[in-house]
């Protein structure tokens, strides 16, 4: 069934986007991903424009965190209180990245811009995670050693603050200064960011496991609704039927995701995402060095 | 005298010449199951007196979409990396133009023909830069428009019966940009334009379509709201329906 789309104008087919999105809802179920990561580079290859396809992305996560947080919430999983100084931060670097984007767009290189920082973050957090797991599964049973590591770090810095839900009593600077990197790479990438802030929050916070799913999930879903509500003031590139098809797929795709999650043991998950996390820089890396079909490309001035 | 007597003889009967056509629809509408549409454009030549044997009479037909500035960009390796390194900005070209005919262009048209009346596809995109590799960018918009439908040229695609009658499909594809198609149909003979008319298929997008583009031009906030509303209780209302029935 084709569907023009009213912002993005464009004729697509309507069961293509039901199952990106349900895709896509998922992953963000099952390892408290937003999926942005996944989203825009998969509606840029069905013809919908770059910028409706980062504004939408962002608009569909807000669904399917939203639906995979009050999941996590009935389990007690979700930090409200790390969540809440994680998103200040976010909302911050949103607005950085944002304009970061703009000065890109002036200055033409907003593909080249956006391709290369998914190569790099994607790279480097995919192979972290990658490495980090694999090295777990082998020494089964072995304390973790890495929790301990980071406390020298978010003890030292000053503004101390106690988090029940966490177990932890550190300083409110790597927090902000998480959600503040997140923000930036969710309005310049079109992500949500869970695939770095979990990383973050178990590897630098020193989190425990059972709350990063839920406590990321919580703070993707104001930062991408803030990102959203900045792209559809200022670009006017939510398309809003784009995301409605986006969003059914989503949802239903979240709760059967959220379900599997919980089957899987958690290194096993890691090892999943990282390998899907490594499997989208590679391609895109792919493209950066591949010598392209078309040269030239022709955008609105 | 005699000379411009055999001019006037030449000339006249192609002065007689007129357009009378016709188009299918006079409007389309983009509605949310719009995947293109084909416009039927059809007439016939009327004349005073009867046409001369040669040069044959030759029909052009050209639908244009609405015209915008571009700008065009070039990869260049840098360090292994491809990224855009020459831009030329193009001061208007058509967002959709089709050109259909009953024979090659070239020889039914004459460059200074096209000149006055921007016929063929390059003569409708204005390039400004005056930069040497211009027409390279120039020839890369044509050849990208043209592998995505919006510029088409369709030699002989013209039906023309008896010297008179006239038809021909031009199909719009589901990628419109809204605002007024120009739609051209040019008589010639030997080359020389004997008669142009115009008419003009307004595409507007219709109902949902419509309202929801109003709205995210018009009044941006509040689409934005309703856009994370909707998210947040379809959201919240598959999460509900998992719980009570226990999927």
């Amino acid at each position: 069934m084709q569907l023009f789309l009213p912002i993005a104008e464009v004729s697509v087919n309507a069961f293509v986007l039901l199952g990106i999105g349900g895709l896509v809802g998922f992953l963000s179920g099952m390892f408290g991903v937003g999926g942005g990561f996944l989203i825009t580079p998969l509606l840029m290859l069905i013809g919908v424009p770059s910028g409706v396809a980062v504004a939408t992305g962002a608009n569909q996560v807000v669904a399917s965190s939203i639906s995979g947080v009050l999941a996590q919430f009935k389990r007690r999983a979700v930090d409200m209180k790390m969540g809440s100084v994680l998103t200040i931060g976010g909302l911050a670097g949103s607005t950085f990245g944002g304009w970061v984007f703009d000065l890109m767009s002036k200055l033409g290189q907003t593909d080249l811009f956006v391709q290369l920082s998914y190569v790099l973050f994607l790279g480097f957090v995919g192979g972290m995670m990658l490495t980090e797991s694999v090295r777990a599964l082998r020494r089964v049973g072995a304390p973790k050693v890495k929790r301990g590591k980071v406390h020298a770090l978010v003890h030292d810095l000053p503004f101390k603050v106690k988090f029940r839900a966490s177990g932890l009593y550190i300083s409110i600077i790597p927090p902000v200064a998480a959600g503040f990197l997140v923000g930036f790479l969710s309005a310049i990438m079109g992500v949500g960011g869970g695939f770095i802030m979990v990383p973050m929050m178990i590897y630098i916070l020193g989190m425990p496991t059972k709350v990063v799913v839920g406590t990321s999930l919580f703070q993707i879903t104001f930062v991408t609704g803030y990102t959203t509500l900045v792209h559809a003031v200022t670009h006017h590139t939510v398309d809003m039927m784009l995301a409605l098809l986006l969003i059914v797929g989503g949802v239903i795709g979240a709760q059967i995701g959220t379900k599997v999650g919980v089957k899987l043991k958690a290194e096993q998950l890691r090892i999943l995402l990282s390998l899907m996390v490594l499997a989208v820089a590679v391609k895109i890396g792919f493209d950066l060095v591949l010598t392209p079909s078309e040269l030239y490309s022709v955008s609105a001035r | 005298m005699k000379w411009l007597f055999a001019l006037l003889l030449m000339a006249l009967p192609v002065r007689a010449e007129d357009i009378v056509s016709g188009v299918s629809q006079s409007d389309v509408s983009i509605t949310t199951n719009f995947n293109g549409t084909a416009i039927l454009i059809y007439g016939a030549a009327i004349r005073d007196a009867p046409p001369p044997d040669w040069p044959l009479l030759q029909v052009i037909v050209t639908v244009e979409g609405p015209s915008t500035p571009l700008v065009i960009r070039k990869k260049e390796r840098v360090a292994g990396i491809w990224q855009n390194r020459g831009v030329v900005d193009i001061a208007s070209a058509p967002s959709f133009y089709a050109v259909a005919t009953t024979g090659p262009l070239e020889d039914i048209l004459s460059p200074g023909e096209d000149a006055t009346y921007h016929v063929s596809i390059p003569s409708t995109i204005q390039a400004i830069s005056g930069k040497e590799d211009e027409e390279a960018y120039v020839a890369a918009l044509q050849r990208i428009r043209a592998a995505s439908g919006q510029y088409r040229l369709a030699e002989n695609s013209v039906l023309l019966l008896r010297q008179a009658l006239f038809r021909t499909d031009v199909t719009l594809p589901a990628n419109l940009v809204e605002g007024d198609y120009r739609v051209r149909i040019f008589l010639t003979r030997g080359g020389k334009v004997i008669d142009m008319q115009e008419n003009v298929i307004d595409v507007q997008k219709a109902g949902l379509e419509r309202w929801l583009y109003n709205l995210a031009m018009q009044q941006p906030l509040a689409y934005g709201v309703i856009s994370l509303a909707l998210a947040m209780i379809a959201g919240w209302g598959a999460s509900e329906l998992f719980r009570r029935f226990r999927l």
